[in-house]
Formats: C-alpha cells, sequence, structure tokens
C-alpha cells in the first residue's frame, strides 16, 4: 500500500518527570526478502529498518528493525518528560524513503 | 456423522480437544456472546484479543484511517465524494448491522462492499474498486465501524428468503475432496481443535478482519474462498452470488452478535 | 546409507516409544532439532551476537532482564515481543540497547532497541515473526559496558486453518 500514514498515541499532557508511554504503528508490508513470486523468483527486500523519536531535537529512543518484524511494524516504547515536549517520529524505508510525524506534550 | 468421521480421519487433521475446551466454554465471554452464539474473539488467544481490542495496536485501524480522508474526496465525473450525500461518515451508524439487504434493480442480494461500488458506479460516475484493494477494505471497514458494538440484525424475510434458502443450502453442502460443509466444522464441531487451530462458530460480525496469517485487513469473501481452498474444493469469486448469499446467511445466523469491525483473527 | 538417513530412522522409532509413553509433546520439542540444524543455527545466532557487542562475554540477565513473549503462538507471523530491562535510568547508569535474536529464523536479527536517560524506562515491544519453534534471545548492554543475557523458547503451531 503506497498510504503510509502512521498511527501514534501520545498522551496530550503530563506532568513534569511523568515517565509516559508511546504506541506507533505505521502501514508497510516489511517484505523480508525471503519470499517467493508465482514465478519462482525472490520478492527483494524492502522494510522500514530504522526508526527514531526525538523530543526538542534530541533523540531519546531509537531502534533498527529486521525483516523478522512483522508488517505493519507496531513499536511501543517510554519517554521522561521534563518540561513541554515537541515529538518527532521517523521511519526509514530500505528504499530511501522517510515517513514522518509530529505530536506534542503539554506539562501541566 | 459417518463419513464425516472418516473424512477428518483421511485427512488426519481433527483431533477432539480436551483442556482448551472445557476451559472456554466456561467464561463469560460479555457481549461477544449472545445466547450460544460465540464470537470468533472467544476463540482467539489473550494477545490476539488485545491487539484487536487497542486501536492503536490493531493495524486495522491503519487502513480505516486513509478510508477517513476518501470519504470526502470527490471522485468520478459527477464530481462528488461520499459525504456530498451521506454528510459525516457518522449517518452510517446501524447500516452494517443489516448488510445483505435486498437490491430491487438488480433483483439480488448486496453486501456493503457492493452497495459502495453501485454508488461509485451510479451516483459519482467514477470506477468500481477492485475486490480485495486497499480502497474497497478501507471504506468497508469505515461503514462498518460505524456500526461497531451494535448487534447484527440481518432480515430474511420478503424478497431476501429465496436468497437466504440458496446461502443456507450452501452452508450444509459437502463439497471438495475433503467432502466438508461448512457446518462439519463450524457447527458441528467448533470449540475443537484442527491440528493446532481451535474451530470457531465462522461467525461474520469482525470482518473485514486483520489476519495474522495475511498480515493485511482482508474481506469475509476471501475467507470464504480460503475455507473452500482448505477442504480441496473450487473456490467462488469474492462477490459471488453464491458468496453473497452464504453472506447473507452467515450473517442472519451471527445475528445479536456485535459488529466488531475491524476485529483481528488468527 | 548416509549417517543422517540413519539417525532419521532412529529419531522416528524414538518418537513412537515415547509417544506410546504418552509423552508425545517431549518429542515433539525434540524433533526438530536434528544436531546439524541446531549446529547452524547456534553458529548463525553466535556470529549475530559477535557482531552486536564484540567479543565480551554476556552475564545471565535472568531477574534483570524481563522478556515477554508468549510460550505458544497463535501465529508464527505476528509473535508479540515485549522487553524490560531493571535499571535506575540515570545520566551514569542506563541501559544503552537491547538486541533481540530468534535462533530458528533464516536470519537471526529482529530488533535493537536504543534507549537514552530520557527514554525513563528501558521498556519497549513490537511484534515479530517466528518461522518455526524457537529460541528468542536478548541481550542488555549497559552504560557501564556490561552485557547481560535472558532467552525464552516460543512454540510456533502449525495451523490447521490455513485458508
Amino acid at each position: 500500500m503506497a498510504d503510509h500514514t502512521p498511527r501514534i498515541r501520545v498522551p496530550k499532557k503530563a506532568a513534569k518527570g511523568d515517565v509516559v508511554e508511546i504506541k506507533t504503528l505505521i502501514s508497510h508490508q516489511m517484505e523480508s526478502g525471503q519470499r517467493k513470486d508465482k514465478q519462482g523468483q525472490v520478492i527483494p527486500r524492502e522494510i522500514i529498518n530504522k526508526f527514531t523519536c526525538a523530543m526538542n531535537g534530541e533523540t531519546v529512543f531509537s531502534a533498527d528493525l529486521e525483516p523478522a518484524i512483522s508488517a505493519n511494524p507496531y513499536l511501543s516504547f517510554y519517554v521522561k518528560v521534563e518540561g513541554p515536549a515537541d515529538l518527532k517520529f521517523t521511519w526509514v524505508d530500505d528504499n530511501g524513503s522517510v515517513y514522518e510525524a509530529d505530536a506534542k506534550i503539554a506539562v501541566a | 456423522m459417518r463419513r464425516f468421521a472418516i473424512a477428518l480421519a483421511a485427512a488426519g487433521v481433527i483431533s477432539v480437544a480436551g483442556a482448551g475446551v472445557a476451559f472456554t466454554e466456561t467464561m463469560d465471554w460479555g457481549k461477544y456472546q449472545a445466547g450460544d452464539k460465540r464470537s470468533g474473539y472467544t476463540y482467539a488467544q489473550p494477545e490476539t484479543r488485545a491487539m484487536q481490542d487497542d486501536e492503536f495496536e490493531n493495524p486495522g485501524f491503519l487502513l480505516m484511517e486513509s478510508a477517513t480522508a476518501m470519504w470526502s474526496k470527490p471522485e468520478g465525473a459527477a464530481g462528488k465524494s461520499c459525504a456530498d450525500c451521506h454528510g459525516d461518515v457518522s449517518s452510517m451508524k446501524g447500516v452494517a448491522t443489516r448488510y445483505p439487504v435486498f437490491f430491487k434493480p438488480s433483483g439480488k442480494m448486496m453486501n456493503i462492499e457492493q452497495r459502495i461500488n453501485q454508488c461509485r458506479t451510479e451516483q459519482m460516475k467514477a470506477e468500481p474498486w477492485k475486490w480485495e484493494s486497499d480502497q474497497l477494505l478501507g471504506m468497508t471497514v469505515l461503514v462498518k465501524y460505524q456500526s461497531e458494538g451494535l448487534p447484527m440484525n440481518v432480515a430474511i424475510d420478503g424478497p431476501a428468503a429465496p436468497f437466504y434458502e440458496k446461502g443456507k443450502a450452501f452452508y450444509y453442502e459437502r463439497r471438495g475432496q475433503l467432502d466438508l460443509a461448512c457446518s462439519n466444522c463450524h457447527e458441528d464441531h467448533s470449540g475443537q481443535n484442527l491440528r493446532a487451530n481451535i474451530l470457531s462458530q465462522g461467525m461474520p460480525n469482525g470482518f473485514p478482519t486483520y489476519r495474522l496469517k495475511w498480515q493485511k485487513v482482508g474481506s469475509l469473501h476471501r475467507r470464504f474462498k480460503g475455507c473452500n481452498d482448505q477442504v480441496r474444493a473450487e473456490p467462488y469469486k469474492p462477490g459471488s452470488d453464491e458468496y453473497v448469499d452464504l453472506e447473507l446467511f452467515v450473517s442472519h445466523r451471527a445475528n445479536g452478535l456485535p459488529v466488531e469491525t475491524p476485529s483481528v483473527r488468527n | 546409507m548416509s549417517e543422517s538417513a540413519f539417525r532419521a530412522i532412529t529419531r522416528r522409532r524414538f518418537v513412537v516409544t515415547v509417544a506410546a509413553g504418552s509423552a508425545a509433546a517431549a518429542a515433539l520439542t525434540l524433533l526438530p532439532d536434528a544436531p546439524a540444524q541446531a549446529q547452524e543455527a547456534s553458529k548463525k545466532l553466535e556470529d549475530a551476537i559477535k557482531k552486536a557487542i564484540g567479543d565480551k562475554q554476556p552475564a545471565d540477565g535472568a531477574g534483570v532482564i524481563a522478556l515477554d513473549v508468549p510460550q505458544i503462538a497463535e501465529n508464527g507471523n505476528t509473535v508479540p515481543l515485549g522487553i524490560a530491562v531493571e535499571s535506575p535510568m540515570a545520566a551514569d547508569n542506563y541501559v544503552k540497547t537491547v538486541h533481540l535474536f530468534a535462533d530458528g529464523n533464516p536470519s537471526p536479527g529482529v530488533i535493537a532497541f536504543h534507549f537514552t536517560p530520557k527514554s525513563g524506562k528501558a521498556e519497549a515491544a513490537t511484534r515479530m515473526r517466528l518461522a518455526k519453534t524457537q529460541n528468542v534471545v536478548a541481550l542488555a548492554e549497559m552504560s557501564d559496558g556490561k552485557v547481560l543475557m535472558t532467552k525464552a523458547e516460543v512454540k510456533v503451531t502449525i495451523g490447521g486453518c490455513g485458508g
């Protein structure tokens, strides 16, 4: 599917010092490079190989994905909120495409 | 019954399950159960149920998100979008509980996928979407999701009656090299193991579903085709009269169970 | 007769004997462990671990690393995988990376989670593909260079409803 719009759950508000959970989903077939098509030809690998979450410009969590990650990759992790946070999420595709999303956490 | 036992023994697939069944039979499944009817949800592993329950873990919602954008996008020669006629998508609440319905102009039953394509070709003057395309699956999920939690309520009287009878005949007819009818697995042996899987009652209330095996969302007719392939029968085409009538039968069979689209199933 | 053919026959006899003793489950877990296959899998895993952490010797991480995987996966295409490592996640003492491997896949790498003190917790989850019943191995690299390891077996069932 050409549409790689991600879905992200980030709390809108948090207290200073809170450690909050973030969940992300993105549509991607995660073609492993292990499968063959009907003609017996190997379908070339094409996966999302890197995910990064930056908070106020600084990487706080990242992951290197291998072909063993299921289609439509799901990732959950935590960040520590120390003040109003601008979050930026980035997924890097084997084909060079980069998919991005943003979110904000306000501090009460 | 005797023939059934022989066919299964030949295939070497069904074992009469022990402890697992006893466990699930005594559970209270709340809204996922209506009398003796149980949603496929109740036959899934806890991890699979958890994946369905959280809309940020359930990949079915990814497809729905793109369909939401399409709802208000004009397409076709008429320059109309779904929203131009129907307003907000929430106007579709309850619609999915009644489908398939009898469609006078064609003199046949029509399911949601066909209704969407009928709108596209007749009202929007646009190309119909291909069966099993992300667009058609996504829009079907979006429309059905508006009825999420509402009980299935499919009518089989009036003009629907003869089509219901056809669907029923399909359901109970043995087919394929394994000589199995839908009912042999999903009525006679639901709750028992077919190799490592537990046979469900074959309820359609969660379709289109995100299937772990497919690693994507798929239609009820794709599942029908898979079942037919499994018993080594010649499958019908998705969207065929045979499968729409079968959909009518199994949807009515699910009356009372909640719409669960997009569900997650093994 | 080649040695492997001989082994195959011995194994079959073994299965029959054990099944008669109604311990078929034990036999099932032993069956895929043909020595050659196991050796190849462990060599691939060793190589992958060496690539990730070099020559460091991992210590036993049981009790520090919680590896959350189902005992039996409903479908090998989509197996939940969670990891939590006990750590203060302070600037001078935190978990840097958790490497995850699956020793029975065509290639053992699954994912590497990279944490920072601002992660707050060394905890993450995803979903993975497992080709068959196998071990999932977790290696946690700490900020002081120490490496801890733990593993868990996931049984991957062969479904009947392949449609």
